[in-house]
């Protein structure tokens, strides 16, 4: 079976982020997790894991999920 | 090549949020200043926001801001919509600013049917002072100011002051949501558009209440904050339309 | 004859709160707002929301009043505060009545402290206009409207119930051309091809309410040099002069009058600014005179600043009717009289 590419996106800023992880527990697809170093307010910031998989598995559904959840506006969504 | 579908509305300022992390205020921030933009509002918006947590969202939205005495925003909104029709004047509350010291003249606004729009922020606790009891804050819930929870034999019951303002003869449309979730926060942002929309026709007073976490307060993380809302406070605090006057507005 | 002077100033907003004795004001206002079109009047739910509608209506750019009398304006101390604070303009009315508390509604000048010290918290101050005659009324009404938008400050016009209740002649000042005012590049209408204004009081950070403290100070500064004013009768040859303002300063005039018929030099010196207080023109005063009488209907409040004003250098004595009582001409004419007496003795001995 091949896995369609996948058309999505999203970029945290990690500075903006405070650690909530409410994006953590909305995304449908479970792509989001925590980084393993603090940012410059002293949060663990989310981290996008879409990013490190494969190339055919690279990215996410764009569903905006995560951006709508998240209180600083720290998310943007990019959809081919 | 890939297209931005989710960026910084352009109301919102470039500044960082100072709320706490997973607090409900800066996500109906956010909601607001994209209402702003997609009602084309934002030129003639005049806010006037509140004592308390948001006492600071003219750091945020970037449109004219009249500062009102704590609870007083409905008075204050009153004499600018009445000067100036044409624009939009909409306050920013919370549950303490409201429905405790401002209940008066809140009331009152609506039963005048001032053609308003109020975003009520509802996280049951004065936030800015450090966690005291609201006029909100539910049975048994604890804060600072009610050791072992809030008993009604001492402290009283949470107050419905949406539920209040419905019975007021000129308030138009009334209702009840939450950010607690994406899907409650898509509910609200088409409340608040609709809120908008009713002052843009001319209705009358229109409220949207938004139940909102508090997780510093609440002593929770935020995940478990939102669950709260879901488990608890809306078994208080039903997420509803109250009141619909205006019906389909365009 | 305030109502009809403030809409001629281009007052049109009202907000107001029925209180006894200065409802006739809030029903000629509810009638004469009514059919201007531009013109707003709001019977408010309680003081607190009237005067903070008019907070409203002056950031909108609007002029703006609200009225009450004393137990009134003690509820509307919190919006005062916020319009020195926030550096809007509006005009208030108040018609002094017996305190503390309820007290009674027969005409009090006890809100002296409350008008003239601020009232509110904060460190701020709100011009106080006192007018004498129903004439004076309606000028100081109208100026106070200029003075409230020159300096982008509250001021008050401290009447009492006599006042009130007055009726005189009186020729009203033509009517002001509301497209004539200077602009408010300040209001809020909308941030509609320039960028979005603030109109806030909150200021965390100390150095800038420090900063905003000495602004204001500075503004007081202009103020205090720019409109203290007071008016005097008889003074120049006068071995006594009596300070009174308002309605204690009409009953004050009529004793000098009585007691000059029979020969004694009596002046009157009436602050017709009591914040800014004519601190300069008192001290002038004490060159020639050596005692002073302060009349108030009070216990004695206004006598606080004529002391400080003269600093030592003449006596003060005083002669006050608290809780609501009015002085007949009379019966001032005898305290002069007396005063008057004692001081040519004392004289006689030196």
């Amino acid at each position: 079976m091949t896995k369609k590419r996948k058309k999505g996106r999203i970029v945290i800023d990690r500075e903006l982020c405070k650690g909530c992880y409410l994006c953590v527990s909305v995304c449908p697809d479970q792509l989001i997790g925590v980084s393993d170093s603090l940012n410059q307010k002293g949060y663990y910031p989310a981290e996008f894991k879409g990013n490190n998989t494969g190339e055919e598995e690279r990215g996410c559904t764009g569903c905006a999920t995560c951006a709508i959840t998240c209180p600083d506006v720290a998310i943007e969504v990019y959809r081919e | 090549m890939a297209k931005k579908v989710f960026e910084r509305p352009k109301y919102l300022k470039k500044s960082v949020f100072h709320y706490c992390p997973g607090c409900g205020h800066s996500i109906i921030h956010r909601l607001v200043a994209e209402l702003l933009d997609e009602l084309d509002i934002g030129k003639k918006a005049i806010c006037v926001p509140p004592a308390g947590c948001a006492v600071l969202a003219y750091n945020y939205l970037d449109v004219d801001m009249g500062e009102a005495p704590h609870g007083r925003g409905a008075a204050v909104a009153t004499g600018l919509k009445r000067t100036l029709p044409d624009k939009i004047v909409f306050t920013y509350q919370g549950d303490g600013d409201i429905a405790a010291i401002g209940t008066a003249e809140t009331i009152h606004a609506a039963n005048r049917g001032e053609n308003i729009t109020v975003i009520f922020v509802n996280n049951g606790v004065y936030g800015m002072t450090g966690g005291q009891m609201a006029p909100t804050t539910l049975e048994g819930q604890n804060s600072t100011t009610t050791p072992g929870g809030r008993d009604p034999a001492r402290d009283g019951s949470p107050l419905d002051l949406s539920q209040m303002l419905a019975i007021a003869k000129g308030s138009v449309y009334i209702e009840r949501t939450a950010v607690n979730s994406p899907k409650n926060i898509r509910r609200t942002k088409r409340a608040i558009k609709k809120a908008f929309k009713v002052q843009m026709a001319g209705l009358g007073f229109s409220l949207v209440e938004v139940l909102s976490p508090c997780p510093t307060n609440w002593k929770m993380t935020p995940v478990d904050a939102a669950k709260w809302v879901e488990e608890h406070v809306t078994k208080i605090f039903p997420l509803k339309v109250i009141k619909d006057k205006a019906g389909k507005v365009t | 004859m305030i109502g009809e002077a403030a809409v001629r100033a281009g007052c049109r907003f009202y907000a107001g709160y029925p209180i006894t004795p200065q409802n006739e004001l809030t029903e000629y206002m509810a009638n004469a707002m009514a059919p201007l079109e531009d013109g707003t009047f709001v019977q408010a739910e309680s003081e607190l929301a009237a005067i903070n509608m008019v907070i409203g209506a002056s950031m909108a750019g609007a002029r703006a009043m609200t009225s009450s009398s004393s137990p009134g304006i003690s509820l509307k101390q919190e919006g005062i505060s916020y319009l020195a604070a926030q550096e809007l303009p509006a005009v208030i009315i108040n018609t002094m009545r017996g305190g503390p508390g309820l007290g009674n509604i027969a005409p009090s000048q006890g809100d002296y402290f409350q008008a003239t010290r601020g009232g509110g918290h904060g460190d701020y101050r709100t011009i106080v206009l006192a007018p004498a005659s129903g004439q004076e009324l309606a000028n100081l009404t109208m100026t106070a409207f200029d003075y409230a938008d020159n300096y982008r400050t509250p001021v008050m016009i401290l009447g009492d119930g006599m006042m009130g209740q007055m009726m005189e002649p009186v020729t009203f000042p033509d009517p002001v051309d509301l497209q004539k005012l200077s602009p408010k590049p300040w209001k809020l209408d909308g941030a509609d091809g320039r960028p979005s204004r603030v109109i806030l009081s909150l200021l965390l950070d100390t150095a800038k309410e420090e900063e905003h403290n000495w602004k204001l100070a500075r503004k007081y500064e202009t103020i205090a040099r720019e409109i203290a004013r007071a008016d005097t009768y008889m003074t120049q040859d006068a071995h006594l002069v009596v300070i009174a303002y308002g309605t204690a300063a009409r009953i004050a005039k009529g004793a000098i009058k009585r007691v000059r018929e029979i020969g004694l030099k009596v002046g009157l010196f009436r602050p017709v600014t009591l914040w800014p207080f004519p601190q300069r023109a008192i001290l002038e005063l004490s060159r020639f005179v050596k005692d002073f009488l302060v009349f108030e209907m009070s216990t004695g409040q206004m006598l606080e600043d004529v002391k400080l004003s003269l600093e030592g250098r003449s006596r003060v004595h005083f002669y006050g009717r608290p809780g609501g009582i009015i002085s007949t001409p009379d019966e001032i004419a005898k305290v002069i009289n007396s005063l008057y007496h004692r001081q040519r003795l004392e004289l006689e001995e030196e």
